[in-house]
C-alpha cells in the first residue's frame, strides 16, 4: 500500500517536474531568439556601400566617460561612410579581446582594428591575422611586439605627450615657488599604456626639478569610484599635498569628492591636474574645481575611416598617427564647453 | 517506479519511459539539457551567420577556452564535494606572473612549468586543510586564497611582462593541422588530456567514487569508513593544480604575465561547471557535462561577435538566465528524487 501510494505521488511530481523542465527551456529559447533578433538584419539585407568592406573592431570596454565616447564615435564615423562595423566590447579582459579578433579572422573580415587592453602578449593572435592576410589597425593604444609587420598603423594620442604637457603646466604654475611642492599621482590602469606613458611624460618634465616631490602614487584604476578611494586615503596619509595629477578626468572627479569630503576646496587648496578633457571633466574645469586639462581626443572615428579606406585599397598608411590635440585652462574651458560633444 | 504502477508495459513504452526517466534524472537529466542547448544555440548561429557552421569556429571555442575547460574539471571535483574554488581565476594570473617572471630572468622553462604547478598545488593543499582542519567555510577560505594570490601578482610586478622564451613562443605559436585548413594548438590537447584524467579518475576509482559520496552525504561517507578528509583535502589541490596548469595555458594563450588578467575566471568556470549539470550542492554531475558547460559559454560569446551590434554584456546577462534556468532544473528534479 505504501508503496502505491510512493510512486504514485512519484509520477504525479515526476509530471511537475517535466512541466517546469519544459518551462525552463521555453524560457531559455524566449530570451535566446530575442537576442538574436537585436538587430542582425541588416547585415543580411542592408546595402553594403564602400566596396562590400567589412570591418572587426575590439573595444577595451565601457570603463569611462573617454572610452563611450571614442565607442560612439567610431560607430558613427562608420555609419556615416556606410561600411559595415562588427564591434564587440572586451570588458577590460585580454582573453575577450583576443576570442573577439579570432573570431574576427574566421570571419574573414577585411580589417581588424582594436584597442589593446593591455601592451604584452599580442603577437600569437596578430600573426594569425597576418598569416589570414587581414590588416590590422590599433587606435588608441600601443602594443609592445617587437615585430612592426604585425600591424599596418597605430592611430591614437602620443601618452608621453600628454604627461610633458601636465608636467610644463606644473612647472609653470609653480615657478615662483622654492618650497617644495608635494604632489599625488592617481595612475591608470596597472600595466596600460597610457597609465604608463602619462606618468613618464609627467615625470621627465617635473624631474627636472627638485621642488617637486611625487609623494604618493597609486592607481585608480581609470575609475571614478578608485579615484575616490584612492584620494581619501592618500590625503590622510599626505596632509601637505599640493596638487593632484590624475591620468584622467574620471580619476580626478574622484578626487575632487575625496578633497570636498576632507572640508578642502578643490581647485584652490589642493590643484588638480588631468588627462582627457570629458564632458564632465571639462565641466569641473569651467568651474575652478580642476586646473588644468590635457586634452586626449576619443575623436578617432573619422581618422580611422580613412585608413581603413587606405588599406583596403592597398595604400601605403603612415606606421604612427598622432590625434591632433590640445590643452585646457579654466578660461578656456569656459569658452569650449557649450561645443564639447562628449 | 512507473513501471510498478502499470500492469502490462509495451517495450515502446518501456523505451519511452526509460528516456523520460534519463531526462528526469537529477544524474543525467541537466547532462542533457545542456547538451541539447548546446546544439540548439549552435543551430541559432549557424541558421543566422554565415560562416558560422564551419570547422575553424568549433575549433576556436577549444583554442579559446582550453585553460576554462581545465579550470572547470578542477572545479568539477570541488563542487562534486559540495564546495567552491573561488581563487582560480587569482591563481591563473599567478601563474602567469610567476611564468613570466622566471622566464625573463633566464630560467628555463623544463623549470618553469613544474615549479608553477608545484607552488599552486601546495596553495591547494593548504587551503584544504584550512577548510577541514579549521572546519572553515570553502567559501571564505578560498576567498582568502584568491586575494592572497591576486596580492602575490603585483609583489611580483605591478607592470605586465612579456614572454620571449623560444620555448613559450612555438608552443604558443604552433599549429596543429588538422586539414582542411584547419587546426589547434598544443594546449587544446592538453586540456583534452586533463578532461580524460578528470573522467577515468571520477567514474572509475576509489577517489573518485568517494569525491560523490562526500558530495551526496558526508557523514554517511564517514560512516561507511570513507577516507572523508583526505579526499576533501585532495579535490582543492586538484583545483590547485588545475588552475596552476590553466594559467600555464593561460601564458601560452596571451605570452605575458599580468596582474590582472583572468579577473572574474573563477565565477565562468563555476557557471559552467553548475552550467554543465554538477549539482552545486554536490553529489551529482560529471567532467564532461563541465566541458559542455565551457562549449556554451564560449558559443554564446562567439555568437555575440558574429552578430557585432550588440554589446558584449548580452554574454553576461544570458549566463544569468542560464545559470537561474539551471539551478531551477536542478532543485526540481532533485526534490523529485526525495
Amino acid at each position: 500500500m505504501r508503496r502505491v501510494n510512493g510512486a504514485r505521488s512519484g509520477t504525479t511530481r515526476k509530471h511537475a517536474a517535466r512541466v517546469a523542465g519544459i518551462a525552463a527551456v521555453a524560457a531559455l529559447a524566449v530570451t535566446l531568439s530575442g537576442c538574436a533578433g537585436g538587430g542582425g538584419d541588416q547585415a543580411a539585407s542592408g546595402p553594403k556601400d564602400a566596396g562590400d568592406i567589412v570591418v572587426g573592431f575590439a573595444q577595451v570596454g565601457a570603463e569611462s566617460g573617454w572610452r563611450t565616447a571614442n565607442t560612439k564615435d567610431i560607430q558613427r564615423a562608420f555609419k556615416d561612410a556606410g561600411i559595415e562595423l562588427k564591434f564587440s566590447d572586451a570588458q577590460q579582459k585580454q582573453e575577450n579581446q583576443i576570442k573577439a579578433i579570432r573570431s574576427y579572422i574566421t570571419q574573414q573580415v577585411d580589417v581588424i582594428a582594436f584597442s589593446p587592453v593591455v601592451e604584452t602578449g599580442w603577437d600569437a593572435v596578430l600573426k594569425e591575422a597576418k598569416d589570414a592576410g587581414i590588416p590590422v589597425v590599433l587606435t588608441d593604444r600601443a602594443v609592445d611586439s617587437e615585430d612592426e609587420t604585425l600591424y599596418e598603423s597605430f592611430l591614437g594620442s602620443d601618452f608621453i605627450e600628454e604627461g610633458k604637457k601636465a608636467g610644463q603646466w606644473v612647472v609653470e604654475e609653480y615657478a615662483d615657488q622654492t618650497e617644495p611642492v608635494e604632489i599625488i599621482q592617481l595612475e591608470g590602469t596597472t600595466g596600460a599604456a597610457p597609465a604608463i606613458d602619462r606618468a613618464e611624460g609627467f615625470a621627465e618634465v617635473i624631474g627636472a626639478d627638485e621642488k617637486f616631490q611625487v609623494v604618493a602614487s597609486q592607481t585608480g584604476d581609470f575609475t571614478r569610484a578608485g579615484g575616490k578611494q584612492v584620494a581619501e586615503a592618500l590625503l590622510k596619509s599626505n596632509p601637505g599635498v599640493d596638487l593632484i595629477y590624475a591620468h584622467n578626468d574620471d580619476m580626478g572627479l574622484g578626487a575632487i569628492e575625496a578633497i570636498e569630503a576632507a572640508g578642502m576646496v578643490p581647485g584652490q587648496d589642493i590643484k588638480i591636474v588631468t588627462v582627457d578633457a570629458v564632458k564632465d571633466g571639462m565641466t569641473a574645469l569651467a568651474e575652478g574645481k580642476i586646473n588644468f586639462i590635457v586634452e586626449c581626443s576619443p575623436l578617432l572615428g573619422d581618422q580611422l575611416v580613412d585608413i581603413v579606406k587606405k588599406v583596403v585599397a592597398g595604400e601605403d598608411v603612415e606606421k604612427r598617427i598622432i590625434t591632433e590635440e590640445t590643452t585646457f585652462t579654466q578660461e578656456q574651458a569656459v569658452e569650449a564647453l557649450p561645443e564639447r560633444q562628449y | 517506479m512507473a513501471i510498478a504502477t502499470a500492469p502490462v508495459v509495451s517495450p515502446t513504452r518501456r523505451a519511452i519511459d526509460r528516456t523520460r526517466g534519463v531526462f528526469t534524472s537529477p544524474k543525467y537529466g541537466p547532462v542533457l539539457v545542456t547538451l541539447l542547448l548546446l546544439v540548439a544555440i549552435y543551430a541559432i548561429g549557424g541558421a543566422r551567420y554565415r560562416g558560422f557552421l564551419s570547422g575553424p569556429v568549433i575549433l576556436n571555442l577549444f583554442v579559446d577556452n582550453a585553460y576554462l575547460i581545465v579550470l572547470a574539471v578542477g572545479m568539477t571535483f570541488v563542487i562534486l564535494t559540495g564546495g567552491i574554488d573561488l581563487s582560480v581565476g587569482a591563481v591563473v594570473a599567478l601563474s602567469t606572473m610567476i611564468a613570466a617572471s622566471l622566464l625573463q630572468s633566464g630560467t628555463s622553462p623544463g623549470v618553469v612549468i613544474p615549479v608553477i604547478l608545484a607552488l599552486t598545488s601546495v596553495l591547494g593543499l593548504l587551503v584544504g586543510l584550512m577548510i577541514h582542519v579549521f572546519a572553515i567555510q570553502p567559501f571564505i577560505a578560498t576567498l582568502a586564497a584568491m586575494f592572497l594570490a591576486r596580492g602575490l601578482c603585483y609583489v611580483i610586478s605591478s607592470n605586465s611582462i612579456s614572454i620571449t622564451d623560444p620555448f613559450f613562443v612555438a608552443f604558443a605559436q604552433t599549429r596543429i593541422p588538422l586539414g582542411g585548413g584547419m587546426s589547434i594548438t598544443p594546449s587544446v590537447i592538453i586540456a583534452l588530456l586533463v578532461v580524460i584524467v578528470g573522467l577515468v579518475v571520477l567514474q572509475f576509482t576509489r577517489f573518485g567514487r568517494t569525491v560523490y559520496a562526500i558530495g551526496g552525504s558526508e557523514q554517511s561517507g564517514m560512516l561507511m569508513g570513507l577516507p572523508v578528509a583526505r579526499t576533501k583535502v585532495l579535490v582543492y589541490v586538484i583545483s590547485g593544480f588545475c588552475s596552476g596548469l590553466a594559467g600555464v595555458l593561460f601564458t601560452f594563450y596571451t605570452l605575458s604575465g599580468y596582474s590582472l588578467t583572468a579577473i572574474g575566471t573563477e565565477l565562468d568556470a563555476i557557471a559552467a561547471v553548475v552550467i554543465g549539470g554538477t549539482l552545486l550542492t554536490g553529489g551529482y554531475g560529471f567532467v564532461i557535462g563541465s566541458v559542455l558547460g565551457v562549449l556554451v559559454l564560449g558559443t554564446i560569446q562567439t555568437i555575440i561577435t558574429f552578430e557585432g551590434t550588440l554589446s558584449s554584456w548580452w554574454t553576461r546577462i544570458f549566463i544569468g538566465v542560464l545559470l537561474l534556468v539551471f539551478i531551477v532544473l536542478q532543485k526540481v528534479l532533485t526534490a523529485r528524487r526525495r
